[in-house]
């Protein structure tokens, strides 16, 4: 199945192919559906196979190489349309086809009757097929072709309904900011690859990585090139300060922000970071700044996210929160945990999502939780499963979540610091108040919304089937990254899974200092009983004490906005970054430069040689005798210059 | 050496084309059409059968077809090409027939007129491309003039005699400087000759700052002509006044004749100069290419914003061009090609629904994602390329570009290539901010909702361009493989003198 790895991105293109182009024609939502869903079926088939494959082989054997035809090649850059098959890519690989597939399936409920229905599934494989180069491909620019192409995806999907309105402005516009603010990463990514190039003549991940784990490479190369893929990462992974396009993303349909902006594409800077992790490991310095950035992402993501009122945006804003876990645990060294992060995160978040996406359904495409109320009646399994979710973001013991977010705070303190294990377990505490605020509001307490408008009821099988999947792997999925804390010496098969491909990493990075099984269950315990506090806490409040809550945001007003209001970071990169552009391009660069004095010096040269022969031209008047005086003039003052010359 | 007839015939097919067309009665508008568009498509087989027997392993000149002229003077009838010209030879053979088609509804004053000086403009363009004699080169450049002044002058819209004048006056100026620079280095020992390939081992000889100002004079001349910073302000006028016909041609090959020219006179005639000249050079196409992505990205017309993303992206080609690097100088000739697709699509696409609604204001339309479907297709795709999306073809030039450049020991210093690839993000924030005003949105304006989509004949024209933007976006090696010998070859011949500079 290795040798057949690249039809897992030939046939989501083929289902994109036949959608886009006879899509229109077929019109029956059950054949496009099939066509797309059953594309990524298969291709979570494929990878499957190539999965049990890889297992049968000796680990030393466990990374090869399938090339399908020479891209471009131009002096000594060769790039091929290669696809590496690793234990990393094949689990990445895994997570997109089958969380991809089930959003697939759900989608074909939740899109009913949308008049873009076979648009959505065009785009949605297009999707696939590019996010299967990302993570696959065997060099930096097939993983670029990956990386822009998700980019286009998310800009098609997020204004998919491009004539609606979405917040103070519209669909199309939250579109173009995503691409834009990605394009602005990918240009540190760019700049990354162009080094990498310089550096080590190569572009292809085999050489690359096996020469700088050779080390003749000064450190400070490393740490730029790995700044400048940092940046990349942080565009397409919604980190500061380049994590504003993805709540606006929410302006897609929901499954397309359960596949694309939460379990999926998002993660792409993660896994990018852990495929180079050999880079980052030799660039200490940028490994503290990706500690930074994720953690402060994750911590200010956070208290956003407790005081906001739509649905989907308290998903987004934790999405981005939890993805700066990720960064942290690449940041401290621990790439494995940050991919075990991005696997669990990928169940339970698409379950929120597509959960979300199910109460919107039966919500009549309402999306304010304060419009909500008491749902759990109407539709039993959307709420059982979201809780089962939350449950699990919430690091509830037992649950997926609980395992990778454990091992990450575990990771933070033993080869970081105490402080950054504070502001984390912090950052958990909050994560879980947030979540149950959200099931409060939504399912708990009474109805608040108008019941002769709105009936809400459950979604139909094909919607909620995917749903009951993704909570069985959101309760199990952990248990395969069980810490050795539980399973012994050796017992984290996850880890020992990916062991091989962040050898070289591991190798270069620092020993970190013994720590003893005592702290390790003492700051377990410690940041478990605070999240289930504050679980409770939450859903006490704001089930059965709402005033409280508006009490306490009356009280701090001023916070309270703050938050409410992202901390106007929007606004100021519109003040401080648009806007500027803007003026100085149309006022100065076009109106000034370029019309006024660029323009302005060849009309007047223009107008001066226009000037000059009309003067010149009065010269020739036509009257001999003039002609005939300047004729005398001009022969005396030469011959009074030949005679003083002599 | 045999003579090789083939270019010779290329280029008289669509001399003889138009002069056969002024014998058709004006009144026979369809019969013009269908001979000017029978002509050019015999210019494209021939064309054709060219790339059919080419040799893309040798790096001298091939179907040299050598008549002497004037004999005291050395001046001959001297036509070839290598890999360079004969991909540019392609784009203009290929992208007539369909700016032809693409004019079959709009232009409907003076076809026959009009059909002549299209032709006669190939014929210009096809001459200038496969010179191999200055003497020869320069009459058909300045010839070539003649027609598109007319095309701007007579069938362009409401400024058009001031966009024609403009352009003339830019674009004389600067061959007048050429002129003089021809008729020097020619007079240059040992003997008077204006043989291109002769040339190439005198120009190298000739001392310092007189080969300063001869590169200067050749440069300034293809500089106007590309147009690099500061010298495009002619560029807006005449890409907005032409009628569409005028500004595809004018951005897919004309435009190239200045960067062609960069590479096949001013490169390997003056190694030396080009050397030390390239850092200054260069930080002007990088002043272009941000220059005009931001300039496009305020113009209210969306003619406009198509011609200033020109400048910036001839200033990739220019900046690829002076990085004196394989890479730089392989994507600088594909994005040639790349920038004459993609900014062809753009123009032809402008045009189709200027026909319908005669305006080109952006805020004029918004919606159209949902009344013409097929139209913004297309008009994403053309925009994507244009952007540079990987798997399109923008991609393959401005990537290669960058990265030859970044190396460069020539300009030996990054920010050339961190300021140039900002460029690529602003041209995802003109292109697409354009393409969301006009597709997306609620359709704003009711005369949106009568107009059809693309018919079958615009459908036909827009294919062909697209299918390349894939193409080259998936698979360059076709393209990219005809000129590997001949840019290493040109590379080589500058190291050959510029050892110096080089280490």
């Amino acid at each position: 199945m290795i040798d057949l790895i690249h039809f897992t991105i030939i046939i989501p293109l083929v289902g994109f192919l036949i959608n886009g182009l006879l899509g229109r024609k077929i019109k029956n939502e059950k054949v496009i559906g099939a066509i797309g869903s059953g594309a990524v079926g298969i291709a979570f088939i494929i990878a499957l196979g190539a999965l049990f494959q890889l297992l049968s082989l000796p680990e030393s054997e466990r990374s090869q190489v399938v090339t399908l035809f020479n891209w471009f090649s131009v002096g000594n850059l060769e790039i091929n349309f290669a696809y590496l098959v690793d234990p990393l890519s094949i689990t990445m690989a895994l997570i997109v086809t089958g969380v991809g597939f089930l959003i697939h399936v759900y989608s074909i409920g939740y899109m009913h009757g949308d008049k873009g229905f076979w648009r959505f599934f065009t785009y949605m494989n297009l999707f696939i097929f590019a996010m299967m180069n990302l993570i696959l491909g065997d060099n930096f620019v097939v993983l670029f072709l990956g990386w822009e192409g998700v980019g286009l995806c998310s800009y098609l999907l997020i204004g998919f309904w491009y004539d609606r309105k979405f917040e103070k402005g519209t669909v199309a516009q939250a579109a173009k900011k995503a691409f834009i603010v990605n394009r602005i990463g990918d240009f540190g990514f760019l700049l990354g690859m162009f080094l990498i190039y310089l550096t080590f003549d190569s572009l292809n991940f085999t050489e690359v990585f096996s020469k700088a784990a050779s080390g003749a490479v000064p450190e400070a190369t490393f740490t730029l090139i790995a700044l400048f893929l940092f940046i990349g990462a942080t565009g397409k992974s919604a980190q500061i300060p380049l994590y504003v396009w993805l709540p606006d993303a929410m302006a897609g349909p929901t499954p397309v922000s359960a596949l694309i902006h939460a379990a999926t594409m998002v993660t792409a800077g993660v896994y990018m970071v852990a495929r180079t992790s050999i880079i980052f490991a030799s660039a200490p310095a940028i490994m503290t700044v990706v500690v930074i950035v994720g953690i402060l992402t994750a911590f200010f993501a956070a208290t956003i996210g407790l005081v906001q009122n739509d649905i989907k945006k308290v998903l987004a804003y934790s999405t981005v929160s939890q993805l700066g876990y990720m960064f942290v645990a690449c940041g401290v060294g621990a790439f494995s945990a940050g991919i075990f992060h991005v696997m669990t995160h990928a169940f339970f978040k698409a379950l929120l999502f597509l959960g979300a996406g199910s109460v919107i359904h039966g919500m009549h495409e309402e999306q304010n939780i304060q419009n909500y109320g008491g749902l759990k009646k109407h539709m039993p399994v959307t709420y059982l499963t979201f809780i089962i979710a939350a449950f699990a973001i919430s690091g509830f013991p037992g649950l997926s979540g609980f395992f990778s977010k454990d091992e990450i705070l575990w990771y933070s303190y033993s080869n970081f610091s105490l402080g950054l294990w504070i502001i984390a377990a912090l950052t958990a505490v909050m994560t879980a108040f947030y979540m149950f605020r959200l099931v409060s509001l939504t399912f708990f307490g009474e109805e608040r919304f108008d019941h002769h408008k709105v009936h809400p009821h459950e979604s139909p099988k094909v919607m909620t089937v995917p749903l009951m999947v993704l909570a069985f792997l959101s309760v199990f999925g952990g248990y395969i990254g069980v810490p050795e804390l539980f399973s012994g010496e050796g017992g984290n098969k996850f880890h020992h899974w990916l062991e091989p491909v962040f050898a070289a990493a591991n190798g270069r990075l620092a020993e970190n200092a013994e720590h003893s099984h005592f702290e390790e269950i003492l700051l377990m315990a410690l940041s478990v009983s605070a999240a289930i506090i504050a679980m409770w806490f939450a859903w006490k409040i704001f089930t059965t004490n709402k005033e409280l809550a508006e009490k306490t945001s009356n009280k701090f007003k001023g916070l309270y906005n703050i938050l409410f209001n992202k901390y106007f970071v929007d606004e100021f990169y519109e003040k401080a970054v648009i806007s500027p552009i803007n003026k100085f391009s149309e006022g100065f660069l076009w109106k000034i430069a370029d019309v006024r004095l660029i323009d302005g010096f060849v009309n007047g040269t223009a107008g001066l040689i226009d000037n000059i022969s009309g003067t010149i031209k009065r010269l020739q008047n036509g009257i001999a005798q003039f002609y005939a005086v300047i004729m005398m003039t001009g022969i005396a003052i030469i011959l009074f210059w030949i005679i003083f010359s002599l | 050496m045999e003579n090789n007839l083939l270019l010779t015939i290329l280029l008289l097919t669509p001399i003889i084309g138009s002069i056969l067309v002024l014998f058709l009665k004006e009144e026979q508008k369809n019969v013009i059409r269908v001979t000017g568009l029978f002509i050019s498509v015999i210019a494209l087989i021939v064309s054709l059968f060219i790339l059919g027997d080419f040799d893309s392993s040798r790096s001298d000149f091939q179907f040299i077809h050598k008549i002497l002229w004037v004999k005291s003077l050395d001046i001959s009838y001297h036509v070839g090409i290598d890999g360079i010209s004969l991909l540019l030879l392609l784009l203009t053979t290929f992208l007539t027939p369909l700016t032809l088609i693409s004019t079959w509804k709009s232009i409907t004053k003076n076809v026959k007129l009009f059909t002549f000086f299209m032709l006669m403009l190939e014929a210009g363009m096809i001459g200038v491309f496969i010179s191999l004699d200055l003497f020869l080169f320069y009459v058909l450049w300045e010839a070539m003039l003649i027609p598109m002044y007319f095309i701007i002058g007579v069938w362009g819209g409401e400024q058009r005699i001031y966009a024609s004048v403009k352009f003339f006056i830019f674009t004389m100026a600067g061959s007048l400087l050429m002129l003089i620079a021809i008729i020097w280095l020619a007079m240059s020992p040992p003997t008077f000759t204006t043989d291109l390939i002769k040339l190439y081992g005198v120009g190298p000889f000739v001392k310092g700052d007189i080969q300063m100002w001869m590169f200067l004079a050749f440069f300034i001349s293809f500089a106007i002509k590309v147009p690099l910073f500061p010298l495009h302000t002619w560029l807006p006028d005449a890409h907005v006044q032409a009628p569409t016909a005028g500004s595809v041609i004018l951005a897919g090959v004309l435009l190239k004749m200045g960067t062609f020219g960069l590479i096949r006179f001013c490169l390997p005639l003056f190694p030396q100069s080009a050397v030390i000249a390239a850092p200054y050079i260069s930080v002007l196409a990088v002043i272009g290419i941000i220059y005009g992505a931001l300039v496009a990205m305020v113009q209210k017309d969306v003619k406009k914003l198509v011609a200033y993303s020109s400048v910036s992206h001839l200033g990739f080609v220019v900046l690829g061009i002076f990085a004196f690097t394989q890479e730089a100088l392989q994507g600088a000739i594909i994005q040639m090609i790349n920038h004459g697709i993609s900014t062809g699509a753009l123009f032809l696409l402008v045009g189709m629904i200027y026909d319908r609604t005669h305006s080109r204001e952006i805020s004029f339309y918004g919606g159209i994602a949902k009344t013409l479907p097929v139209f913004s297709t297309a008009l994403l795709l053309a925009s994507l390329s244009s952007v540079g999306l990987p798997g399109l073809n923008g991609f393959i030039g401005e990537f290669l570009i960058l990265t030859g450049s970044f190396k460069s020991l020539v300009l030996n210093n990054w920010w050339y290539t961190i300021f140039a690839a900002t460029g690529v993000i602003f041209a995802a924030v003109y292109l697409l901010w354009m393409y969301q005003r006009v597709a997306f949105g609620k359709v704003t304006n009711d005369k949106l909702l009568a107009i059809p989509d693309l018919n079958s004949r615009e459908l036909f024209i827009l294919l062909p361009l697209l299918v390349f933007a894939v193409w080259i976006g998936i698979y360059p090696g076709s393209f990219l493989e005809l000129t590997d010998v001949n840019s290493a070859s040109i590379l080589g011949h500058v190291k050959e003198f510029t050892f110096n500079f080089l280490q």
